[in-house]
């Protein structure tokens, strides 16, 4: 671990284990408690694999009662909680603490109701993102957000980091997709947000929720949204000498009205790793490839083609391939969607970044990286989802090498300083976690960071649950409750009064 | 009696901090042309945002619009057409529903407005509605402090979106000083097929089955028997007609249309709206303009599971004399009463219906102090609630007894009173 700061083990729940482990295992009677060393590693990471950790304790409930009484008496004894789905997080969201009992979902793994004539599905969180689909697809249906683990990732997990996938731009985040939850406060008590409805009848707290990295509350139940699949699919592969011009063709796409299903660039030390690993067929000479995914009717399809194709030669396309056949779309697929193993094989480790900056700073950004490669001296191969300006940096590094961890990780934070600098924001899927937690005060200031501490002090005032995550430092509620009034009476204060 | 009129957020600020300092809670709004809905203010003093105003970033090819609160939505709209984008959850102007005359005031509704109430039209079934198109804001809260939430690119899981957390908060948590939204190419064309002399039952069922095909409905309302003729349209007779609208590219819409004719043959006699008749169609659909009666008959919203709805209505003209019409597939259901809002026997319904909530949105002050206008939530849930409210605005300044009675909230953190006074 690269000199991260996790927040000092409470010596006294330390001391207190063994009651604590026999505690749990009154409410979660079997094999739901876990405190051996041994089995207990297979938790000690999360898909941000530089961070290792054991746990206090794992505990694994089948019921939202077990829930709601393991987080009451956590509560109560003052014991720090980590919820965890699958932990396929990139940004360290469910990293154990020595102090804190791991709460795994990966029990509540039923689909608990399909309703087609409301288009929902009622799933518990433990349920995989594809499972949902793979539920509802004899029918036609599907469930749109599809984060690239979706084979793996649970819906509650999805919930907590708000996941995206190269849909998004049209089928919305996993936020535009979730109709209701269940879920359990960290002093026990259950509530429900939604349903099958439409909206929120009060303040939005399933918006507050979705995405909130399980600082908030630990989700027992999900409602989603499902849609009906697109007739066809039809896929462009377009060529460009220079990412300008890829940029440009993706913003003239978007202005000529043209929502696509799918738009993927990668830049050319990404198309040569993804080449050289799949053969796809991509032109090696170009240095910004794009995918352009158009989704629908098949006659809509087949409209937008056209326009897409001659809106690529007008920005100086060197090749343009269009799929006729659905292995031909997903043939051109194959080399993006295996991006970041074809980069594994380049290299021997290397950290994937996730920024969101404005499309029209592509080619800033990306001349910005090459220069801290350079000064770095490692290499950076980039993915990128066009449509919404999510950046994907894969930094490549040998672990092995001793500072080059430490030097990735440095490369990687200017990178998102840089997507700051330009408009953009830290994370575009991927959450905070304990990775970007520090850079946070380069996007908020300290009214802005205490002002969404406060909405954590609302949920769990005493920083119980998923503490250490997301917050460069925490403070104490009674602290930021404090009012300073200043100012006093203002006779005169500069506005027009009437 | 105070109103500040701002013209900038350092206004803004120096206003909340006066209500600070005076405990003296403020009434927050933009045009006005929503405060007929929600609980009667009992503010004394008034912030009024209508002096904020204009567009401070608009790339169309970036989909991104930002302005400050008080922009006045047909502004905005107006800039948006001009380069053939749109909001694409379809903002419900208030004005018809509260006896106003759209073209003869030019106060018919902010973009703050819009945020702060998160009332979306009927292309809410597919595009979302308001809270799924704020990117970011900036916001005065109730501590008299400026913060910041969001950005202005479209994906973005930095921290938590307390952006979302303003849409629909009637503007009790923070006051929104500017917003940023994600905007959308508007459809190229449109066509609504209109099937005719459905039951509430069978149209509920027509509208599901379009709505399961791929032929990406952006519109699905149900106009019973008396309510056809009170919205612009070229339909003949008062029958009910069951709508679905298609958007998009010509050559897509023609055939997602030809779908839809196939699929629902069965279902009763279909006829065809185009684009000039079906834009004020649904515009009138979304308005309420069915119970703009000049009127203040109570006037509910109701949001619920699509497929339950009409169950709901039925049950309820058992007990009670309603006028109703759906949108969103049925999950949107307006309800205008005859005399009495009798809220407690409509939400005793929709609960024993799968569950949903309503909101009053018209009735006359008396009746909007005596009855909940929103759903009133589980004590877990309400208390929750009340926690936020109080970590945003724990003294009640920023317009208490909006959505909840009683006084502001009893959780106040301890005050402390420091600094010299201005005097």
């Amino acid at each position: 671990m690269s000199g991260l700061a996790m927040p000092k083990p409470d010596d006294e729940t330390m001391r207190r284990r063994a009651t604590i482990v026999a505690d749990l295992r009154v409410i979660v009677p079997g094999e739901g408690v876990v405190d051996s060393t041994n089995e207990m590693r297979a938790f000690e990471s999360d898909g941000l694999t530089a961070y290792r950790q054991l746990p206090l304790v794992v505990v694994l409930p089948e019921t939202v009662a077990q829930v709601s009484r393991i987080l009451k008496y956590c509560n109560e004894h003052n014991i720090r909680v980590v919820p965890r789905g699958s932990g396929t997080s990139l940004s360290g969201g469910a990293l154990p603490l020595e102090d804190a009992v791991l709460l795994v979902m990966s029990r509540f793994n039923r689909i608990l109701e399909i309703d087609f004539p409301n288009r929902a599905v009622v799933a518990q969180p433990g349920v995989t993102n594809l499972g949902i689909t793979t539920a509802v697809e004899q029918e036609g249906f599907y469930y749109a957000p599809d984060p690239s683990s979706q084979i793996a990732c649970s819906i509650g997990g999805n919930v907590a980091e708000n996941s995206g996938g190269v849909h998004c731009l049209k089928y919305g985040l996993t936020a535009n997709n979730v109709l209701g939850i269940e879920m359990v406060l960290m002093d026990g008590e259950v509530v429900r947000l939604g349903g099958k409805h439409l909206d929120s009848e009060g303040y939005d707290l399933l918006g507050v929720m979705t995405g909130s990295e399980g600082l908030l509350g630990v989700v027992t139940e999900v409602t989603v949204r499902i849609l009906k699949k697109p007739e066809t699919a039809r896929a462009l592969l377009i060529g460009f000498p220079t990412s300008e011009q890829g940029g440009q063709c993706v913003a003239d796409i978007i202005g000529a009205g043209i929502i696509p299903g799918g738009m993927e660039m990668m830049d050319r030390p990404a198309i040569h790793a993804a080449e050289d690993f799949v053969h796809a067929g991509y032109p090696l000479e170009c240095e910004a490839l794009l995918i352009v995914e158009l989704d629908g009717p098949g006659v809509e399809v087949d409209h937008l083609i056209g326009m897409v194709e001659a809106i690529a030669h007008k920005n100086g396309s060197t090749t343009c391939q269009i799929s006729t056949t659905d292995a031909e779309r997903m043939n051109f697929w194959a080399g993006r969607k295996a991006a970041f193993p074809a980069v594994g094989r380049i290299s021997p480790d290397y950290y994937c970044m996730d920024g969101t900056i404005p499309r029209k700073e592509l080619p800033k950004v990306l001349a910005g990286m090459r220069e801290m490669s350079e000064k770095y001296g490692l290499r950076v191969a980039n993915v990128f989802h066009a449509g919404d300006g999510n950046l994907h940096p894969l930094i490549l590094y040998d672990a092995n090498v001793p500072g080059e961890l430490d030097k990735a990780e440095s490369f990687g934070a200017d990178i998102l300083r840089l997507c700051v600098k330009v408009g953009g924001v830290l994370t575009g899927e991927h959450g905070v976690g304990v990775e970007k937690r520090d850079l946070m005060p380069e996007m908020f200031n300290e009214v802005d960071l205490d002002q969404q501490m406060r909405v954590k002090c609302a949920f769990d005032p005493n920083h119980l649950l998923n503490p250490g995550k997301m917050f460069p430092q925490l403070r104490r509620c009674a602290e930021l409750g404090r009012m300073h009034i200043s100012g006093g009476k203002l006779p005169f204060p500069n506005i027009p009064r009437f | 009696m105070t109103t500040f009129m701002p013209f900038s957020q350092t206004d803004v600020l120096s206003a909340v901090n006066w209500a600070l300092s005076e405990d003296a809670p403020l009434e927050i709004y933009g045009h006005g042309s929503r405060r007929g809905i929600g609980r009667p203010s009992q503010c004394e003093h008034a912030l009024d945002l209508s002096a904020m105003s204009g567009v401070t970033l608009y790339e169309p090819e970036e989909l991104v619009l930002s302005a400050k609160a008080g922009t006045p939505l047909i502004d905005i709209e107006r800039l948006l057409a001009k380069h053939g984008q749109e909001l694409a959850f379809e903002p419900m102007n208030c004005t018809r529903l509260f006896g106003g005359i759209v073209g003869q005031t030019d106060k018919t509704g902010t973009i703050g407005g819009a945020l702060a109430t998160n009332l979306a039209g009927p292309r809410r079934i597919k595009a979302g509605s308001v809270r799924d198109h704020i990117l970011g804001i900036n916001a005065v809260s109730g501590r008299g402090e400026l913060f910041k939430s969001g950005g202005r690119v479209v994906k973005n899981v930095t921290g938590y979106d307390l952006s979302k957390l303003m849409a629909g908060s009637w503007g009790t948590l923070a006051v929104v000083t500017d917003v940023t939204f994600k905007v959308l190419p508007a459809a190229e064309t449109q066509t609504t097929l209109a099937i005719r002399g459905l039951t509430d039952e069978h149209a509920i069922a027509a509208m599901a089955l379009a709505l399961g095909s791929s032929a990406e409905v952006s519109g699905a309302a149900h106009l019973p028997y008396g309510v056809t003729q009170r919205v612009a349209s070229d339909m003949r007779g008062d029958e009910a007609a069951t709508l679905l609208r298609v958007e998009g590219f010509g050559p897509s819409v023609a055939y997602r249309i030809e779908t839809l004719r196939k699929l629902l043959a069965e279902a009763g006699p279909i006829t065809e709206i185009d684009g000039r008749f079906s834009k004020p169609l649904w515009r009138d659909i979304r308005d309420c303009v069915p119970f703009a009666d000049d009127t203040e008959r109570p006037v509910w919203r109701v949001s619920m599971a699509p497929s339950e709805a009409h169950k709901m209505v039925l049950a309820l003209r058992m007990k009670t004399g309603a006028d109703a019409y759906y949108d969103w597939q049925g999950g949107l259901v307006w309800l205008r009463m005859e005399a009495e809002p009798e809220a407690e026997i409509l939400r005793r319904l929709i609960t024993g219906f799968g569950g949903g909530h309503a909101t009053l949105v018209r009735a006359t002050p008396a009746w909007r102090a005596a009855v909940p206008v929103f759903e009133p939530q589980p004590a877990p849930l309400a208390a929750l609630s009340a926690r936020l409210k109080a970590e945003f605005d724990p003294k009640g300044i920023l317009n208490p007894g909006r959505m909840a009675s009683g006084a502001p909230s009893a959780n106040v953190v301890e005050a402390e009173q420091e600094g010299a006074s201005h005097e």
